[in-house]
């Protein structure tokens, strides 16, 4: 492993600038945290746009977090409304009942994180059919997954059934989101760059041909269900206590549908990807609001046309430097070195 | 027990519209291996075209009925022209969610033309015989027998003319069949055609039985004819008939003998359970992984 210590060396000089700075993602986020909890205190910005925040940040952590199964584990779920309703209802539940009224605030992560352990128990159960069924047929075990949920929580009275719940105080702020933004990214991000991630591409790439390569592909999937409903559910506690009211009819397939589109848009099996489609989505939603209706018929239209003239979204199978770990860009430097050098040759 | 008959009347009569939805799925299936999630919205434009007809036009059912049959597979072919054929060499999942954009699309589209519901005026008077303690709608026989006849229409046609050969031949074998002579982009061009003029068909039919219409009917009643075919074996077409009639009796008969609220929760299970004990659907036949 000398040849890419050294390797390092021959990087171009910018490469290092950010990427081999290990003070730039911690400097980063602190300073992004600083400037959330400023903006939450001093409110110089403006309520609305702060709302707008808040939702791009929710649907990163969807994004991001459906991009585990759909892009690197190359599954199809459209089942990832369903555990954001999970996480959305045990967590309105526990601060709208259970914590004590005066300290809700204190409590509030718990709240989350309680929502995000629920869910994570549901997509270790929506994990186990996946054992034997792939693709399409995986498909509907989640979409019927999503409509159970929705189903079940229409049929419970004591959740307010189809009228959904409410009394929830407006606890999500923007320090909280950016924080449990950050945390999804990172915790994503290297769990796909680990040991772990290769086995996840390994399972996506050939299912059969990792099983021979001793990789224990049902340990594997159920572990990147768990990982990604978690978040869903962090991002379904997030999102109920931004909005102060849920029902079930929220979380319904169009929502689902919401999220496949950020993490198409973006392109798979790319974070820099799923951020930049969460984004860009949600923000062209809000520019295009004085279209009124017809912003729904353009965003199709625009969805359309982005996957005939570019069919891998907008990252697509890349990723931004800045998520890349070094090891892997000198890799494939060496890598294009030897196929310059002798461009027949076959690893 | 004339209870239970009346309710079987009724799971035939939803039953065969989700039929008659899930034929399309999978014969795009089947040629193409793509799930056109836009289907279930071509079905409510097709209740839409019903009522631009009945409400303009002042036409009887028939020509209804076959107008808004063209309409839809013209759309159809359309769609699959500018939107999917561009794809058909992309990642497969790249055409889903195009097929999910086409599908929001037209929600959206027919949303910003007529935000309110509609409704369909009757086109057929509804006459009801009583046998016994069974009452019988002339509505719903016409529906279902209709349904059937264009079941059996179709089936012919894929299994007994040289299209439906030459369909068989390209869901076999992509590569080959161009070789023998047969223009492919012509028989998909066809089976799209075919595919979402049923779902017109049922959407016409639909709006008959409960004729208020919206731009969002499309969804649920298309991702549930989507299950449909996946019960049945996606990309066989008996199969998909199968699923649309087993979807229809178990949701009519929940209804029947339990809240109604609990229907979609029952079929969903069902349906989980069914997936778990026989993976590939009731008459799809495992494809077994090679090395």
């Amino acid at each position: 492993m000398a040849s890419i210590k050294t390797a390092c060396y021959t990087l171009p000089a910018h490469w290092h600038t950010l990427t081999g700075n290990k003070y730039f993602w911690p400097v980063f986020v602190l300073a992004g945290l600083a400037f959330c909890m400023a903006v939450d205190t001093f409110d110089f910005v403006d309520l609305y746009l702060q709302l707008i925040l808040i939702y791009v940040g929710i649907n990163i952590i969807l994004t991001v977090s459906l991009n585990l199964i759909n892009g690197y584990m190359g599954e199809f779920s459209v089942g990832h409304a369903g555990f954001m309703a999970v996480g959305a209802y045990i967590a309105s539940l526990l601060t709208v009942y259970v914590f004590p009224p005066g300290a809700v605030g204190v409590f509030f992560p718990l709240a989350i994180l309680a929502g995000g352990i629920g869910a994570a128990l549901v997509g270790f159960l929506v994990a186990i059919p996946s054992f034997k069924t792939r693709g399409d047929y995986l498909a509907i075990v989640t979409l019927a997954f999503c409509m159970i949920v929705k189903s079940v929580l229409e049929n419970i009275d004591a959740v307010g059934g189809p009228r959904g719940l409410l009394g929830m105080e407006k606890l999500t702020t923007l320090p909280w989101v950016f924080f449990w933004t950050a945390l999804s990214v990172w915790v994503i991000r290297n769990l796909v760059y680990s040991n772990f991630g290769r086995g996840v591409l390994s399972i996506r790439e050939d299912e059969i041909a990792s099983d021979l390569m001793s990789v224990n592909t049902r340990q594997v999937k159920i572990i990147a269900f768990v990982v990604s409903s978690f978040f869903a559910g962090i991002a379904g506690g997030l999102f109920a206590h931004a909005l102060q009211f849920i029902n079930p009819r929220m979380f319904d397939i169009l929502k689902s549908t919401d999220i496949l589109i950020m993490v198409y848009l973006g392109g798979i099996a790319s974070i820099s990807g799923s951020i930049l489609g969460a984004v860009i989505y949600t923000i062209l939603l809000e520019i295009l609001r004085p279209l009124g209706i017809w912003r729904m018929v353009l965003m199709p239209l625009m969805l359309v046309l982005l996957m005939i003239y570019r069919p891998r979204g907008i990252m697509g199978m890349r990723e931004a430097r800045l998520f890349t770990p070094l090891r892997d860009l000198v890799t494939e430097k060496l890598w294009r070195q030897k196929k310059k050098e002798a461009p027949d040759a076959t690893d | 027990m004339a209870y239970i008959f009346q309710q079987a009347l009724n799971a035939l009569q939803l039953g065969s519209i989700y039929a008659l939805i899930a034929l399309g799925y999978t014969m795009v299936y089947g040629i193409l291996t793509m799930i056109n999630f836009a289907h279930g919205d071509l079905f409510m434009v097709g209740a839409f075209f019903c009522f631009i007809i009945a409400v303009y036009l002042h036409l009887s059912f028939i020509p209804t009925l076959l107008l808004s049959m063209m309409g839809v597979a013209f759309l159809g072919v359309v769609i699959e022209r500018f939107a999917y054929k561009p794809l058909r060499n992309a990642p497969r999942v790249s055409a889903i969610i195009t097929a999910l954009g086409v599908g929001l699309f037209l929600e959206n589209f027919t949303l910003a033309l007529s935000p309110y519901p509609k409704h369909i005026p009757p086109l057929l008077t509804n006459v009801t015989w009583t046998v016994g303690s069974l009452s019988l709608s002339s509505l719903q026989m016409i529906v279902i027998v209709l349904s059937l006849c264009l079941m059996l229409i179709l089936d012919f046609i894929v299994r007994h003319t040289k299209a439906g050969m030459a369909m068989r031949a390209i869901s076999w074998d992509k590569t080959v069949v161009p070789l023998m002579g047969v223009s492919v982009n012509k028989i998909i061009s066809l089976t799209f055609a075919i595919g979402t003029g049923l779902g017109g068909a049922a959407g016409v039919m639909y709006g008959l039985a409960y004729p208020v219409i919206d731009p969002y009917m499309g969804i649920m009643v298309g991702w549930k004819a989507f299950i449909c075919a996946v019960v049945g074996g996606i990309g066989n077409i008996r199969g998909a008939m199968i699923g649309g009639f087993i979807l229809g009796g178990v949701e009519i008969m929940v209804a029947a003998f339990l809240p109604s609220t609990y229907r979609d929760f029952v079929a969903f299970t069902l349906l989980l359970i069914l997936l778990i004990v026989r993976p590939y659907g009731i008459l799809g036949k495992p494809h077994p992984q090679k090395v």
